[in-house]
Formats: C-alpha cells, structure tokens, sequence
C-alpha cells in the first residue's frame, strides 16, 4: 500500500514543470512550501485508493440532470462596457496585457 | 542510391458552426463586430457564470458526425482543458476529451482517379477563444472576445494521408459536406475552417511512423499544400544528415514559404483535463439520431446523378456546379423557373466561374437571385436580346441581382429587328469604309469582321450579329 502513493512522487523537477504549466515563478523557499502542500494535497487523495470502486461509474455531475439546453437566440445585447468594467488595463475597447509571443 | 521516403498525414480540423449564439451563452456569433460588444460574463469566463448548452451547436454537431459515418456517442460531456494564455478568459477551455460527440467514421477521397478511404479518429465541440492583436505602438497585446465562445467542432482524422494531393481533396469533401449541411460557411481565409497538419516521414516499407510535427496558420488550400511540401523536405533533410525530428509545433510563414517553431508541444495529460461540472451530460437517443439523418439534405453524390437523369445536363457540367452547394441551389431554381437547364448551366460554368475569378470570390459568396437568371435565360432564348447585350446584362445581375426584363426596358437593349434600319446603317458603313470593303472582295475574311464590328458599334450593339453577317454579305457579294 505505501509504496503506491502518488504524493511520494513530487520531485524537484516535478514541482518545477508544474510551476511551468501554471506559469509560477517560485523563490526556494516558496518551492519547499509548495512541495509540503501538494504532498498533503496527494495524500488527502490517496485516501481514494483505500476504497473499493469496483463496479461504480465515475460521476461528472452532481446532478442527475442531463440535456439542458439553450434555444440559439441572441438575447445578449453589447456587453463591452461591462466586461472592460474591472480591466487593469485597456485600449481601444480592448483588455492591454503584455505581449504575446506571435 | 539515396532512400526514398513517405509522407504520413493526419488533419486536425476545427470548423466554426453557423449559430446564431455562442456555444454556452446567448452572445451574437456575427463577425466583424467592435471590439467586446459580443461579450457577457460567460464567455468572459467571471466568477460564479453558469454555462448553457446551445441546441443547435449538438443538432449541427450529430449532423457532420451522421454525414461523415461516424458512431453517435449517446452519453457524451464536455471536459475543460486547462491552460493559461490570454485569450482564454477563463484559464480553461471548454472541449471533449473522454466522450467526444462522434468518433470511428471515414470520407472517401479521390485523387488521379484513384479512391481511398480517410478514417475519421473522432470529433468533438469546443468553443474558440478570444483574439489577441499585437499593437505596435505600445508593444503589448490587445484582446479581444468577441470570438470567444463561438461553437467549434474538431475532425481529427487517423494519419491515413500520403501527399498534399490527399490532403486538399480531405479538406474539399469535408468542406464541401458541411456546406451541403449548412452547418458552417467553412472558409479557410476567414478562419471559419483552419487545418492543423500533423506530418511525419519514414522510409518506404517500413511500419513504424516517425516523429511528427504540428503545423499551424495554414489559411488557404494552396498554403497547405505548400507547408505539406515544405515540412516534408525539412524532415527527410534532417534525416539524411543524422539528425532527429523534433517532436514540436511549428508555425508555417507562407510568405517565406517556411516553418518555425512555436512551443513545445504539451501532453494531454499537461493540460489536466476533467469533467467540467457546470455541464449536464448530453444523451443523444436513438430517435434525435432517426430525426438528423432523416433531414440530411441530397449530398453531392446523389445530386451528379440526379442532375444527369432529371436536367439531362452533362456529367462534367454537373460536376462543376455541385462543387458549391450555393450553386446547385442556383441551378435547380433557375432551371425549374426556365425550363432550359443546359442554358442554365452554361451561364453558370463559363460566365459565373469568369467573374467569380474576376472579383476574387468564392462561388459561396454568389448573391444574385435564381429568378433573374432564369429571366436572362428566356429574354435570350426568345431574340428579345442578342448574346452579347446578355453577357453585359448578366455582369449587372451578378453585381447588382437586377431584374433584367427591367433593366433591358430602361437602358433599350432590345435587338433592332426592324430590317430597313439595319440597311441604312449597313449602306452607311459600306460607303465610310470602301478599303475594308476592297479588301473583302479581294478574299480577305477579317475585312468583314471588322464591317460587323462597325455596324454593332453603330447599332450600339442592339442588332443581331448573325442577321448583320448575312445581311452584309448579300449587299456585297452583288
Ligand atoms: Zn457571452
């Protein structure tokens, strides 16, 4: 049992190709922290494993709901004043953020 | 003696469907819009928005997937692939990556005259994400999202394409299948079908596929092809020095017809996608899937054949117009208004394709009414005008879907059939022309041509040029 748990297997370089993907500069220390967290994260999860789920269907929603639909009619007018309401920074009716690669 | 290689092919194709509204939200889809004026707090991505499934998007959807011979998945879900760029408001998009909608179906291409079969992996719905345009005064990027949201589905096909040539009649069936559904306009140009090429190499004979590339920013037919030709040679050149293909994602630049890397390309596990749980599970029943295919429109297939038994028009004539649905649709109404589907046709194959050529547009973009075509027809089948007054007549429907029995009336291009005037203006340009009328006598044809010419120029070309031939000719040759 113990040598299956996932959170055994956060290395350095895991904990740095994550910090990649959720484009996350981390200082040494914030690295360590980090480490420490998900490990605990991983274990919370590693409970899963303890049950038996045999024979059970994975769920996706809380709800036994299916096929809610929206009919295809425009109903939303211009809506550019509300979403540019926060915006650090804009121009031209536009979100200005750094620039992109491209 | 050196190697001989072959090329693996397999597309990604992503289609914008024509809905009104976005995929989750009641957003307008039209193009060309300020910027964010098409935006709500759902394709914005804010805290606490709910999603809704549009209808159409699913109807549409099982539609392209029935027309491609794909499996109908009953149960299907949406899951959110994560990752962070700034036009994707949320930091997921919302995709299907364990029940896409259809999966397990196959086009039928053909090329040289050969056919073959190109096996469709799987198809899903996504949504498209925003727009980010690079301002060069500030140097930063501004975004726009507007698109964000508009309905897309994904062909993957299997990696069964060997050249360009395969790749391009692919890209024209299903272009041309989703057309005859209306599902989508499918134009490369205006990014409503884009192609992501994955290509490898490998040497003749041998089972296993090479490394792949990914190419993106192919927005034209001929770009495509290029960009096929290019990678090609860029692999199989790596190959013969030594070196290894670099799994990647490459960016292909048309203008300098070659290819640069973009970014590593990350693994699906990378993108750590799972169920999205503000989405209800779609379950498509036997009788929605009876309900699709039973309102599947005639396919081209279908309409060559008809075409040949019903028009009696000829094969290569009925080839031509079913390559765009918007033309078939011309010709079936402008021949059941007319009764003269060769006619038809022929205004079509020769005039249309000219000015289509001419204008720089797709035969999609046709907007003259069926109704005035065929009205063009009759005006010329019964002498009301000559040939080439209806050659002037048809450039002002094609630009201007004006009525010709109308516009004839006011601008007086009616045939002058009135004998005696023609006379008068035959002797006249007889008598202001006497070299070329030596000639003539003398045996040269031309100097007759140049007479007729003459003669329409005067009749503003109201006469029929074939009644001013003989007419010409009798006053002549006595
Ligand atoms: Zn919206």
């Amino acid at each position: 049992m113990e040598d299956r748990k996932i959170a055994d297997k956060i290395s350095d370089e895991m904990i740095d190709y994550v910090g990649i993907l959720a484009k996350l500069e981390l200082s040494g220390r914030e690295r360590e922290e980090a480490k420490a967290d998900m490990e605990r994260m991983l274990d919370y999860i590693d409970m899963l494993n303890e049950l038996d789920t045999e024979g059970i269907e994975p769920m996706s929603h809380v709800f036994p709901i299916s096929n809610v639909f929206r009919e295809d009619i425009v109903t939303n007018g211009d809506g550019h004043e509300e979403t540019l309401a926060n915006a650090p920074l804009m121009k031209e009716n536009c979100f200005k953020v750094p620039r992109t690669i491209g | 003696m050196a190697k001989q290689y072959e090329t693996v092919i397999g597309l990604e194709v992503h289609v914008e469907l024509a809905t009104k509204t976005k995929i989750f939200c009641s957003c307008s889809t039209q193009f060309g819009g300020a910027p964010n004026t098409h935006t709500c707090p759902v394709c914005t991505g804010m805290p606490g928005s709910l999603p809704v499934l549009n209808r159409q998007v699913v109807e549409y959807a099982a539609a392209i997937g029935l027309a491609v011979n794909c499996e109908i998945t009953r149960e299907c879900k949406f899951d959110r692939k994560n990752y962070f760029y700034p036009d994707n408001p949320q930091n997921y998009q919302i995709s299907q990556l364990y029940l896409p909608i259809a999966k397990n179906g196959y086009v039928e291409i053909e090329t040289g005259g050969t056919r073959k079969r190109v096996r469709i992996h799987e198809m899903h719905m996504e949504e498209d994400a925003g727009k980010l345009i690079h301002d060069e005064w500030d140097d930063t990027s501004l975004v726009d999202y507007n698109r964000s949201g508009v309905p897309l589905v994904e062909i993957v096909s299997e990696p069964d394409m060997r050249s360009a040539d395969e790749v391009i009649a692919y890209l024209e069936k299903l272009r041309l299948i989703i057309q005859y559904l209306g599902a989508s306009d499918c134009k490369l140009q205006e990014g409503s079908m884009r192609a992501d090429v994955n290509l490898s190499v490998r040497e003749a004979g041998k089972e296993e596929f090479g490394t792949r590339t990914e190419m993106k920013n192919l927005n034209s037919f001929k770009a495509i092809a290029r960009a096929v030709e290019g990678e090609r040679e860029r692999q199989i050149e790596l190959l013969e020095a030594g070196k290894k293909v670099i799994q990647e994602t490459r960016r292909w630049d048309d203008n300098k017809e070659a290819s640069y890397p973009m970014r590593s390309k990350e693994d699906a596990k990378d993108y750590r996608y799972f169920p999205d749980p503000d989405l209800a599970p779609v379950i498509i029943d036997e009788e929605w899937i009876e309900r699709i295919r039973a309102e599947q429109p005639e396919f081209r297939t279908e309409k060559l054949e008809r075409y040949e038994r019903e028009y009696n028009i000829p094969r290569y004539d009925a080839e031509i117009i079913t390559e765009s649905k918007k033309m078939a649709d011309i010709f079936e109404a402008a021949s059941t208004a007319c009764g003269k589907p060769k006619k038809v046709s022929n205004w079509l194959m020769v005039e249309t394709m000219r000015l289509l050529k001419e204008h720089g547009m797709e035969p999609e973009e046709l907007a003259f009414s069926p109704e005035n075509l065929a009205k063009l027809v009759e005006l010329t089948e019964d002498g009301t005008i000559n040939s080439s007054v209806a050659k002037e007549v048809f450039e002002k429907i094609f630009s201007e879907d004006v009525d010709p029995e109308k516009y004839v009336e006011e601008k007086g291009l009616k045939t002058v059939s009135d004998e005696g005037a023609l006379k008068e203006v035959l002797q006249k340009v007889i008598a202001e022309n006497p070299q070329a009328v030596v000639d003539y006598r003398k045996g040269k044809a031309k100097a007759l041509g140049s007479l007729v010419g003459q003669t329409m120029k005067m009749m503003k070309g109201k006469a029929d040029p074939a009644l001013v031939n003989q007419k010409l000719k009798e006053l002549l040759d006595h």
